[in-house]
């Protein structure tokens, strides 16, 4: 874990990383909704369990907590003291990675909002 | 201290003297309009959208006055329709969206410590379009013609061409138009975000204003698109008889309410996060400090952007659709709130923090956040679904949403004015008129909207222009009356406060003693935008680096000449703004106007079923198009230049690191999400009609897969030209092209020959296999105009293997189009086959 980890420090950051865990949370939240779509409306209903529907949303949030995970560990790359906002190449890889990992957390409490309803409602009507 | 070329103030005075010249306007009653530098194109955009807004403004107070009693008669039903449907269309088309983007053309050159945004011309379509189509959609209520289906136009009493006249065609047509210029602008601003920056201003150096721009820009991207895919299935059904959205053959109206909100709630952060980033910009200058929590910022503008998509089901929570569905869109209506609030509270600590001068931009700053929190406390409550059940569609409605429009896009915009006016104008406006200004518009609006809550759970439907007596809501429509007179006679102390402006004297440089780059500005302006493009070291550099101003207004940063004259600005790497190139942006000319006044002309004859005039404006708009496209790219005459400092830089550049490559890149994003919206429309179909596919004939296998096959010939044509043309074999790269353009046009053929024998006209599934198809087919035509494009640039010389940019700007279009044929032939040929 740790190995891997510190390999992940060396992923090239871009601009593009930033929008992974957002653009899972879109994935998911578009999946869930056809498919609540879909199986209402031609199977009338879903069957007891949704496993669809929980592979889905278990794999999002395993993404997104990957996403965080290796964003964590990017912005605690060592380098000049706070507050991080110099113009340097750690500054930014720092910055990038926090903001990541800032929008990990926000997709994640979002893709779980997005799951409750499964959960507490549970037919189409 | 060392002697530096620039120590030698005759050098200076020479090299201003021909930046100037280089810069100089067109000048001359009608070449003065032909101008295209983005600070004069932006104060047009602007003072046009202001314009807009206060004539929306009037119709709001006539239907107002109209409401301010019971059982009035001042205006007809008919015209009332026609009055709330302009007025919101107005506020929304014409004023929230074009304002942002006239703001930003203004500000982002400057910010940014760039020459000008990359493509300068295009600005100048985007801003004749927009006049364009603007006079033409407002205009049409003086000839009582203005749409009279509400801002959402919902079918089918607007497709039922017996219901409503040709009003509902001025506002598809128009308004198209108008979103074409508004996506001509989201692609000027992405680039100029990400490509024109400062050597040095690294992503984590940007201003937040830069951040949200290009964040609302990409949403511009995504959210205009299916709403033209649904203006374009609309004018289908009121032109062709195609029945989309008519129930009877198999069509939905709930399609089209889907297109419309998907674009139409993003829309509302559209208008709301650019009146959010003013604010990161006059609130640190007014608290004297860096803003607290950058990241969170960025976190919270990605963030809201994202969420927004996942919101467009809560306008329609009362038609029917699962309530599990509902309820996904419920929850991430909820979860929008956090990175909202995380703005607001990221304002607030710079705030505390700070040693806060209490100015009237800031004023304006906290009295319209102040609403906006109350517009969002009822944006909770409506997101509710059973909520939303009981207050649908009626003035608590309409008070919610001008809490968020007004306390979001309109006051912000004004405290934008105020701190602002100095940079563009070089004059102050009055504090004490401003103040006055303030308080009668905060007063009004609340006096205005806060009644409309209560008559809406009394029971008064939106929408409506008269009410009977005995509904006991007189007293509360009058005291709206009241406040929106109130308000408006607030924005007419504002506007005479613009007016006086003129005889005021000047203002200091930098009058709030901000820290950001646009504030280099002078109160007498010169035309180049920035005298040296600086180098960037921090988020507040005129706080933070020595001798700053002084360096730039000296010329001893980049690019402080133009040796050959003609205009440039400084292309810089996308993540750490390492320049990478030099490159001659457009000077004044006719082409971006007739342009648009060539594709205005299809749009607006189309309206009046003037096919075959507006077939040739058609082929006009094709013309002035390669015309305009001709000179761009052009080989320079040298191969490098330096920019001072011992840096050369080459003054062309092909692929990934150019400004041309990403706007073709862009441009088709926002293709490929107009195309997935008629997808959508199909799969939607399929969902919801049991018999779909069955009852009539389809285009069969055979000819959809001869066009697939052909389309990915094309396709592989043109990735292998760019592969040896890059070598070096210039023939083989041609002949490679017009193979390419032959497999174009014959996927053309036998696309339209999979058509045969279907009736659009008999039932939805026809309809939308022929739209599919048609789309497909004419990104085929256009794929081959741009490869024979190409063959003809190759033999004038204007193409080389070592200045290829046409060969691989095409190439982006046609992997696009690959997709393209990709999707629509399956999807065509294969599904219904498939035996779902
Ligand atoms: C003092 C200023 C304003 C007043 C008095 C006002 C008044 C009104 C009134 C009376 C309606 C019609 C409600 C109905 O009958 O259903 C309306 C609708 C609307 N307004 Fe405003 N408005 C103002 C400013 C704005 C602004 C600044 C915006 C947007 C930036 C805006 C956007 C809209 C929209 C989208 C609608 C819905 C139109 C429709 O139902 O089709 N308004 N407004
Ligand atoms: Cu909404």
């Amino acid at each position: 874990m740790r190995r891997w980890l510190r390999r992940a420090r060396d992923l090239r950051v871009t601009l593009w990383t930033l929008i992974v865990p957002p653009t899972t949370w879109a994935a998911h939240f578009l999946f869930s909704y056809l498919w609540a779509a879909i199986s209402c409306a031609k199977l009338g209903a879903w069957a007891r369990f949704p496993t669809a529907f929980a592979i889905g949303t278990v794999a999002a949030l395993l993404v997104i907590v990957i996403a965080g995970l290796i964003a964590w560990h990017q912005a605690r790359t060592p380098g000049a003291p706070a507050p991080h906002d110099e113009g340097t190449e750690v500054d930014r890889l720092r910055f990038l990675a926090y903001s990541t990992l800032l929008l990990s957390g926000l997709s994640f409490i979002a893709v779980v909002f997005t799951a409750a309803p499964v959960i507490i409602l549970s037919d189409c009507r | 201290m060392s002697l530096h070329a620039q120590d030698d103030p005759q050098l200076r005075k020479d090299q201003e003297a021909r930046l100037r010249a280089v810069w100089k306007p067109p000048s001359g009653w009608f070449f003065r309009w032909t101008d295209v530098n983005n600070n004069r194109i932006g104060v047009w955009y602007t003072l046009t959208a202001f314009g807009f807004m206060l004539f929306a403004g009037v119709l709001a107070l006539i239907m107002r006055t109209q409401l301010a009693v019971p059982d009035n008669d001042l205006v007809s039903a008919n015209t009332f329709n026609q009055l709330f449907t302009l007025h919101g269309s107005m506020m929304m088309f014409l004023f929230a969206v074009p304002m942002f983007e006239a703001v930003s053309i203004i500000l982002l050159p400057q910010l940014l410590g760039a020459r000008d945004l990359p493509f300068p011309r295009l600005s100048a379509f985007g801003y004749w379009s927009f006049l364009l189509g603007g006079v033409f959609v407002g205009g049409s209520i003086f000839f009582n013609a203005a749409p009279d289906g509400g801002w959402f136009m919902y079918p089918p009493l607007t497709t039922r061409t017996d219901l409503s006249g040709i009003g509902a065609d001025i506002w598809m047509l128009g308004l198209s138009f108008i979103e074409v210029s508004s996506v001509a602008a989201a692609v000027e601003l992405i680039v100029g975000v990400l490509k024109c920056r400062p050597p040095g201003m690294r992503l984590n150096l940007m201003p937040l204003y830069a951040w949200y721009i290009l964040v609302v820009a990409v949403m511009i991207l995504f959210a205009f698109p299916p709403l033209i895919a649904g203006d374009l299935l609309f004018e289908m059904e009121r032109l062709l008889g195609w029945p989309f959205f008519d129930a009877s053959k198999g069509g939905d109206p709930l399609l089209w309410q889907h297109l419309f909100w998907i674009f139409g709630h993003p829309e509302v952060y559209i208008v709301f996060l650019p009146s959010i980033a003013l604010f990161a910009m006059l609130i640190p200058t007014f608290a004297q400090r860096h803003l607290l929590g950058y990241p969170w910022i960025v976190l919270a503008a990605v963030g809201t952007a994202f969420l927004s998509f996942g919101l467009w089901v809560h306008h329609m929570f009362t038609t029917g659709l699962p309530k599990i569905s509902l309820a996904f869109f419920s929850a991430a209506s909820e979860a929008v709130a956090i990175p909202t609030g995380v703005q607001i509270f990221a304002f607030i600590a710079t705030l505390w923090a700070g040693k806060v001068k209490w100015s009237v931009p800031l004023l304006y700053a906290s009295g319209s956040l102040a609403i906006f929190v109350i517009g969002g406390l009822t944006g909770v409550m409506v997101a509710i679904a059973p909520f939303d059940w009981q207050a649908h569609d009626t003035y608590f409605i309409v008070a919610h949403l001008h809490y968020v429009l007004i306390g979001g896009t309109l006051l912000p915009l004004f405290g934008g004015l105020y701190y602002y006016w100095p940079l563009i104008t070089g004059k102050t406006l009055s504090d004490r008129l401003g103040r006055i200004a303030f308080w009668i518009m905060f007063v009004g609006v609340n006096l205005t909207f806060f009644p409309m809550h209560l008559s809406g759970l009394e029971g008064m439907p939106r929408r409506v222009f008269t009410y009977p007596a005995d509904l006991n809501i007189g007293w509360l429509n009058l005291a709206s009356t009241l406040g929106s007179y109130l308000f408006a006679s607030g924005v007419l102390v504002l506007v005479i406060d613009l007016m006086l402006s003129p005889t005021r004297k000047k203002a200091p440089r930098n009058p709030w003693n901000a820290g950001t780059l646009e504030w280099l500005a002078h109160p007498d302006d010169e035309d180049w935008g920035i005298r040296s493009v600086p180098l960037i070291e921090s988020r507040y550099p005129i706080w933070d680096q020595k001798d700053f101003v002084a360096k730039v207004d000296e010329g001893r940063f980049f690019l402080p000449d133009a040796e050959e004259g003609r205009r440039e600005t400084i292309i810089t790497s996308v993540l750490d703004a390492k320049p990478v190139s030099v490159i001659r942006l457009g000077t004044p000319s006719v082409k971006p106007m007739m342009t648009a006044v060539a594709l205005g002309a299809v749009f607006i004859l189309t309206t009046y079923h003037l096919y075959l005039l507006a077939a040739f404006g058609g082929v006009a708009t094709l013309g002035c198009v390669l015309w305009w496209l001709w000179d761009t790219a052009a080989i320079p005459e040298k191969h490098e230049k330096p920019i001072g400092h011992g840096i050369d830089l080459p003054l062309y550049i092909a692929g990934p690191a150019a400004p041309g490559w990403w706007a073709m890149f862009i441009t088709m994003m926002a293709d490929a999400t107009a195309f997935s919206g008629l997808v959508f429309g199909y799969y939607f179909y399929w969902t919801i009609h049991p018999n779909f596919g069955a009852d009539f004939a389809g285009p069969g296998t055979y000819w959809p897969m001869v066009a697939l096959l052909l389309s990915l010939a094309s396709w592989v044509a043109t990735v292998a030209a760019r592969e040896v043309h890059s070598r070096g074999a210039v023939s083989p790269a041609r002949a490679l092209l017009v193979v390419g353009a032959l497999a174009a046009i014959a996927s053309l053929g036998a696309g339209l020959r999979s058509l045969d024998g279907l009736d659009p006209q008999a039932n939805v599934y026809p309809a939308i296999v022929w739209v599919l198809v048609i789309w497909t087919v004419i990104h085929a035509a256009i794929g081959a105009i741009m490869q024979s494009y190409t063959v003809a640039r190759s033999l004038a010389g204007r193409m080389t293997p070592a200045y290829d940019a046409d060969l691989r700007n095409i190439t982006v279009y046609q992997h696009f189009f690959a997709l393209t044929a990709l999707i629509a032939y399956l999807t065509a040929g294969l599904f219904p086959e498939a035996g779902l």
